[in-house]
């Protein structure tokens, strides 16, 4: 029956219209709750109870003093942030690199060993070590500190195993030898000659790796306990704290504000993004 | 062949070294460390010296056998990551099934992919306190959109009731990751060998025949490591329950992961008991996956057999049919 229906093009003009309705609808589920955040960053709060709308209102400012009167200072939050994400990212994917290229050109005894090493550590959740790990950094000293949340970048089965696949797909080994044959050292070749054939790779593991570290809460919500260390997912749960609890349109506007640059990020890499997620999903 | 050899071996060992100390120091170091605190009696702001306890498991049994919140937490997490997920796969499929099938030809793909990835870019704590403000009680936006819609007279209390609150949570769960995995199925689709759907359309099948024929065991695994990685990912769900409602109402949104930061961090100190509830998930986590990866590896191997076979009989049928390009 299906085939019937399949080849009459009246059925697959209505298949196509569920096909394009459906899309549509997932598409206005994934805009409308940010657009009611936008418009709601921009109205007062007896407006907000009011009820649902869709048009800007003029209470921008007014927000924008409440909620620099409570002590929330975004541009701190996004420096801290910043400076996390990209120590992180940077460590992600260069030692990522490395590690797979070891992997890929070398051939040495623990090589398939480390490589199952690899994929069994892949499944280790981080919370399960958390207790200890917050211990160890207590020790040291280093709590208030972004290193622990930098530093443990360096080991990332995930990134490793993703480079691994793509070396193995786009490397051949000739390029090494003639590199050795000019005199270049094992180093030289690596930084100056693996790293940017490896550029399309390590561009989408870098989007992944910075809005990984960016998003995460856990983390800096257990070492971090210094007001101006704070980054960016914290300021925003203290949004949802009591002194904002009546405050609706300066928390819509905070909640915006950590927003809009992923958003303006988002649509001009979007391109990017989205093959590098496909590209990331190809195993083999 | 007779060129004098240079054994590079040695920078295999060189190269892994940073990953490999790295993951002693950050990663090993502190799960053996959580193992250990599980057995002892550390606890309280500046901890004492821990010591191994008279009974060793007495955290574990404690937990196991005597603490509702933690089995709560344990329950909630199971649950949410189910509710979760079995819309998200059915959707994502779906919408592969869409994405993919030539003969449908969707236009607009590329925006629509965008779109409905954009969710998995925001915030996840953004995200929670958003839709925390979204259902808000008695006039929050969700409130006057039903009313408007003429769905309900009186306003819900959607974050007092158990079963919307944990709705609402996997929810957002489903929202934030199906577009994720729509994407990672369609790229499995296009490394399926082209080959294998050209003849199938030669062999007159349907776009319905050949999704479950050819797509759907060519995505076998592909399929495996999105429920591996979800499953992870579901057991340390932490930042959207967490921001959402704080566990509440009466710990119906507690997780696993809420549950180990509350001992520890949030005032109770009592890392003790934290580190036996982080080494339950430890183990729970590594039996899954291993159940999993035992399923997905030998499923594999046989699927590639038959695979090279099949590939092998398109081949010889092509070469006798003479068809050819060029």
């Amino acid at each position: 029956m299906a085939k019937i229906l399949e080849s009459n093009p009246v059925s697959r003009g209505i298949n196509r219209t569920i096909v394009y309705v459906v899309c549509i609808f997932l598409s206005l589920l994934s805009i409308v709750p940010f657009l009611i955040m936008f418009v709601n960053a921009t109205r007062s709060t007896p407006e907000i109870q009011s009820g649902l709308s869709l048009i800007p209102s003029t209470h921008l400012m007014t927000n924008w003093q409440v909620l620099l009167n409570k002590s929330f200072d975004p541009f701190k939050g996004f420096l801290n942030s910043f400076i996390v994400s990209g120590g992180t990212t940077i460590l992600t994917v260069y030692f990522s690199s490395l590690t797979a290229y070891a992997l890929v050109v070398y051939n040495w005894k623990m090589r398939q060993p480390f490589f199952t090493f690899i994929m069994a550590i892949m499944m280790i959740p981080s919370q399960a070590s958390a207790i200890g790990f917050y211990q160890f950094m207590y020790q040291l000293h280093w709590t208030n500190s972004f290193l622990p949340l930098i530093l443990p970048a360096i080991a990332a089965p995930a990134v490793v195993f993703f480079m691994r696949q793509y070396l193995l797909g786009s490397l051949s080994i000739e390029i090494v030898e003639a590199a050795r044959a000019d005199g270049s050292g094992e180093f030289y070749t690596f930084n100056r000659i693996i790293l940017p054939i490896m550029m399309p790779a390590i561009a989408t593991q870098a989007i992944f790796a910075f809005v990984a570290s960016w998003n995460n809460l856990f983390m800096p919500l257990i070492l971090l306990t210094q007001k101006d260390k704070y980054t960016l997912p914290i300021m925003v749960s203290l949004l949802r704290g009591d002194i904002y609890k009546t405050e609706f349109g300066s928390i819509y506007l905070g909640l915006s504000l950590t927003v809009l640059p992923l958003f303006v990020i988002y649509f001009l890499l979007s391109r990017y993004i989205i093959a590098g997620v496909a590209l990331g999903g190809v195993k083999e | 062949m007779r060129r004098k050899r240079v054994s590079y071996s040695k920078y295999g060992y060189i190269f892994s070294l940073p990953f490999l100390l790295a993951f002693l120091v950050f990663s090993l170091y502190p799960i053996l460390y959580t193992a250990a605190i599980g057995f002892t009696d550390l606890k309280g702001v500046i901890p004492k010296p821990p010591h191994i306890l008279d009974n060793p498991l007495q955290n574990y049994k404690d937990l196991l056998f005597d603490n509702a919140t933690f089995r709560q937490s344990m329950f909630n997490t199971g649950l949410i990551w189910i509710l979760n997920f079995i819309p998200q796969i059915v959707i994502a499929l779906l919408l592969t099934a869409w994405f993919t099938n030539q003969r449908l030809k969707i236009r607009a793909q590329g925006a629509f992919k965008v779109l409905l990835y954009m969710p998995n870019i925001i915030t996840a704590s953004t995200i929670a306190v958003l839709f925390n403000s979204l259902f808000a009680y008695p006039m929050g936006p969700v409130n006057s959109l039903f009313q408007m819609l003429g769905w309900s007279d009186a306003p819900i209390y959607f974050l007092q009731d158990k079963t919307t609150a944990r709705g609402i949570v996997a929810f957002i769960q489903f929202w934030m990751w199906y577009g994720n995995t729509m994407l990672i199925l369609i790229a499995g689709v296009l490394g399926i060998n082209p080959v294998l759907f050209e003849s199938a359309a030669i062999d007159g099948a349907n776009g319905v025949q050949t999704f479950f024929r050819i797509t759907l065991p060519g995505l076998r695994t592909i399929l495996l490591f999105t429920l591996v990685t979800s499953m992870i990912g579901g057991l340390q769900m932490f930042d959207i329950p967490q921001l959402f409602l704080l566990g509440g109402p009466d710990n119906a949104t507690i997780t696993a992961s809420m549950f180990i930061y509350g001992q520890a961090f949030k005032g109770s100190y009592l890392y003790n008991r934290a580190a036996a509830a982080s080494m339950i998930m430890f183990v729970i986590a590594a039996v899954l996956s291993a159940l999993l990866f035992y399923w997905l590896r030998d499923r594999d191997a046989a699927r590639l057999r038959k695979e090279e076979k099949k590939l092998r009989k398109a081949e010889r049928a092509l070469a006798k049919g003479g068809v050819m390009h060029g």
